[in-house]
């Protein structure tokens, strides 16, 4: 085994974080994780805590199971990886509860629905069932920056365009687009701001994705 | 009366898929062709008229603040709804279990049309979302909360089965190649969307 005497950020190490950020994006290539992926970009702030939340309970169930990946009988794996998601997600709800109130207030039901985003289940199944614990935390970091990225990037569209203003933690509601603009009569694109154009958001950003990258067209 | 409007509702104006995003997952992999996406459909319909009335009793009268009250005085102020993540998973699956069992047992043929699908509903959002919009939104009888269970399966299906339709149709169509397979189905998502909030305001 040579991963033993491996540097702890070696260049395959490394690629466990970097390919999700782009060829193998859980989002717009494995199509893991939409389900919660969308619903919460109205908004820049609720896309940010999002991508937090899920990189805490992906990466500590990745390390948790790795950890006992050789413990669990085959036959009832789902049910431990299920109890152990939802474990994490519970403390990730009541930290939210207690301080970012009105973020959680926001995110509403999909702070619970981290236990059947398949990113999670996915990359425990694909992943931490089958690897060291390191290597596991790295996948986690991996994928969910992965997934982070896309969420912030259709937030960012839709906020900036719906409303006109961005919502970073920490800072409130931010006015990008400039008084005088309005003046000229410019309107903010109200349609951004419904359900619908978060699915069309993605579907640009794939499209830009893959003609970038001829390799990921499907035939 | 106030049933009817929940249905509705639900299957129209709240749709699962097109208004919360719940389900994209197995929405997107399996509405290849309509056959099998009216399969997952059924069974979706099938789980959620199940398990949301049950997680509805549940939580009326373990989860939810006060609501031990049953049990006697000194249970009437414990509040045990921070564990309904866990148990509403708990729920699902093992309900998604039993009924394997039974359509297996006592109608085989609906369980070899739907055998595949079953087990993966377990993890599919939409499942999970019905139980938390219940218990979010506070229906108010079980009456309510089954309307809004069958409502929301119906929606799912009425989404799956019309993307299935448009996108074996859209074999023939000439769709620029960075799009093809998932892009487009995003779009026509979004699409499908708009022209159902159409419906938004209705009020029986």
């Amino acid at each position: 085994m040579s991963s033993e005497k491996e540097p702890l950020f070696s260049a395959k190490n490394l690629k466990l974080i970097t390919t999700p950020l782009g060829a193998q994006n859980p989002i717009t290539n494995q199509v893991l994780g939409i389900c919660s992926a969308l619903a919460v970009t109205a908004k820049l702030e609720p896309a940010i805590v999002m991508s937090i939340s899920v990189m805490f309970v992906l990466v500590f169930s990745n390390l948790i199971i790795s950890l006992i990946r050789n413990t669990i009988p085959s036959r009832i794996r789902i049910i431990v990886q299920l109890v152990i998601v939802a474990a994490l997600v519970i403390l990730v709800d009541q930290i939210l509860k207690a301080f970012a109130y009105e973020v959680s207030k926001q995110l509403s039901v999909f702070v619970g629905l981290i236990i059947t985003n398949c990113i999670i289940m996915g990359r425990l199944e694909a992943f931490a069932l089958g690897n060291k614990p390191w290597a596991s935390v790295l996948d986690g970091i991996g994928n969910a920056a992965g997934y982070g990225m896309i969420l912030v990037i259709v937030a960012f569209f839709r906020e900036l365009l719906g409303a006109g203003t961005l919502t970073l933690p920490g800072l409130g509601t931010l006015q990008i687009v400039p008084d005088f603009l309005y003046d000229l009569g410019y309107v903010n694109n109200g349609l951004m701001i419904l359900p619908p154009m978060a699915l069309v958001t993605v579907g640009i950003i794939i499209w830009v994705q893959r003609s970038r990258n001829k390799d990921l067209i499907e035939s | 009366m106030e049933l009817v409007n929940i249905f509705v509702k639900s299957i129209f104006i709240d749709n699962m898929v097109f208004a919360y995003f719940l389900g994209m997952c197995s929405y997107l992999a399996v509405s290849k062709t309509v056959k099998t996406s009216f399969g997952l459909g059924i069974a979706v319909v099938f789980v959620l008229a199940i398990t949301v009335p049950v997680d509805f009793l549940l939580n009326k009268y373990v989860l939810s603040e006060g609501s031990l009250a049953w049990l006697g005085e000194g249970f009437a102020d414990i509040d045990l709804s921070f564990l309904s993540f866990i148990i509403f998973i708990a729920v699902i699956a093992s309900m998604v279990q039993l009924v394997e069992m039974i359509v297996e047992k006592f109608a085989p043929t609906l369980y070899s049309s739907l055998g595949i699908f079953l087990p993966l509903i377990a993890v599919n959002c939409a499942i999970l979302g019905g139980s938390l919009f219940m218990q979010e939104r506070g229906y108010e009888t079980l009456g309510e909360a089954t309307a809004f269970g069958i409502g929301s399966g119906i929606g799912w299906l009425l989404a799956i089965v019309g993307i299935a339709a448009i996108r074996e149709k859209l074999r023939y169509s000439n769709v620029p190649a960075p799009l093809r397979g998932l892009g487009i189905t995003f779009i026509i998502t979004g699409l499908m969307g708009i022209a159902f909030m159409s419906f938004m305001g209705i009020k029986l």
